[in-house]
């Protein structure tokens, strides 16, 4: 590894023990605490929408976030270390079968809605823990029976 | 440069250019830095007022294989007692701030927050035309110009001068030339790597060596350390504790010992005259 990318992987590092960045995927709504600087004093504003881009790249990660604010698409991108971002808030995870959602900029209201991913890898692993308990039982029901 | 500033006037150093990367500060801004690497950047020789009629040190860094050294170079890296250098530069320092012949500089020889300057050479563009070589408009990409969208337009006026004036902007080669970048803020150094994170590019090509010294048209950086900052000897800052052993030192070197002599003017900076960054 070069040294420049050791440099950007140490940065990383030190960057996500500070804030720690959920795993989330563009077509997911997520809530974004952004830091504020208003004069002297300091605030966080939210800025919620659905994350339609993701870039890979390290240290130089970013995502894109649109909302529909008063009738008016807006898209912010944030740099996914920035210390700026106080928290990152996945609010819903949404079925899409694109990586980059650019395709919603050029719809409105129910065409651009995205559905919601309701079997989730959480609930699927816990339905089939839930199934091999069950399998379990049913097995020793049958052992206790042959006995 | 000139004058009571001559009074003080520490070494450079020899640095390679490893790329550019971004670091977030601790107030969440983003800083464009980039990273310069101290390979064995070691004293080579010495020039004194006495023997040579100016003061300064000269340095190499890089390590090169032997059968690429020629035999002049050899004899004069073995006659200093350090392995074989990739480039060997000369630094203009005050007779106070000579550093002995060995001794190899680190990276916190510059203190966080000081600005220096950083000389390299351009990259080289080749032959370039009028609008990347001076930023020339060009013609219009219609309204009749046939062939000749990137081309100079006029060079001057009429009969009456009948000629071109000379130093008239043209197409030519561009770049591979010696630049220096003036007032970069040091972000950072890291002494076990020998890393210096300096905010902003500096001129020339990844893996190219640059040149970097305290910034002339700043004050004289008052937390950075005197001689230099130097590896060995136990002491890990090299600040006050090396300070003494190497003024005590210095008349033991090879050269002669240093002149009691006011300092050489060093009005011709070897740096050059300032220059813009622009090729």
């Amino acid at each position: 590894m070069n040294i420049i990318e050791q440099l950007n992987s140490e940065n990383v590092a030190k960057l996500a023990a500070e804030r720690e960045v959920p795993e989330f995927a563009s077509g997911d709504t997520v809530r974004i605490h952004v830091k504020v600087v208003e004069g002297t004093r300091e605030r966080v504003q939210v800025f919620e929408g659905v994350c339609i881009a993701r870039k890979n790249r390290g240290l130089n990660s970013s995502f894109t976030v649109r909302k529909i604010s008063h009738g008016e698409g807006v898209e912010r991108v944030f740099p996914l270390h920035s210390p700026r971002i106080a928290e990152i808030e996945v609010v819903k995870r949404g079925v899409v079968r694109r990586a980059k959602l650019y395709y919603l900029r050029g719809r409105r209201g129910k065409s651009a809605r995205i559905r919601e991913k309701r079997d989730d890898r959480a609930t699927r692993a816990a339905k089939e823990e839930a199934k091999a308990i069950s399998k379990k039982a049913a097995e020793k029901q049958t052992g206790a029976d042959a006995e | 440069m000139t004058g009571s500033q001559s009074a003080q006037r520490r070494s450079g150093v020899i640095a390679e250019k490893l790329g550019m990367t971004r670091v977030f500060a601790d107030d969440g801004k983003h800083v464009p830095v980039t990273v310069l690497k101290l390979e064995s950047c070691q004293v080579t020789a010495q020039r004194t007022a006495e023997s040579h009629g100016y003061s300064a040190v000269q340095l190499g860094a890089g390590k090169a294989k032997v059968k690429n050294v020629n035999a002049a170079m050899r004899g004069h890296f073995s006659k200093a007692k350090v392995e074989p250098k990739r480039v060997v530069a000369e630094f203009r320092v005050s007779e106070d701030a000579l550093i002995d012949v060995g001794q190899e500089i680190q990276a916190d020889h510059f203190a966080t927050g000081q600005f220096v300057d950083v000389v390299g050479t351009s990259i080289g563009k080749g032959f370039a035309g009028g609008m990347k070589r001076h930023n020339f408009s060009g013609l219009r990409a219609s309204h009749g110009v046939s062939i000749s969208h990137r081309s100079l337009g006029s060079t001057g006026q009429c009969q009456d001068p009948g000629k071109v004036f000379k130093g008239k902007k043209m197409a030519g080669h561009m770049g591979a030339v010696r630049r220096t970048a003036q007032n970069l803020e040091v972000v950072s150094t890291d002494v076990e790597r020998g890393l210096i994170l300096i905010r902003g590019g500096v001129p020339g090509p990844e893996s190219g060596f640059v040149f970097v010294s305290d910034a002339v048209k700043r004050d004289f950086p008052k937390d950075a350390p005197f001689p230099a900052s130097l590896s060995g000897g136990g002491s890990e800052e090299g600040d006050s504790a090396e300070e003494a052993p190497v003024e005590a030192a210095a008349p033991e070197a090879e050269e002669a010992p240093v002149a009691q002599a006011p300092a050489a003017e060093d009005g011709a900076d070897e740096s050059a005259a300032p220059e813009d960054k622009k090729d």
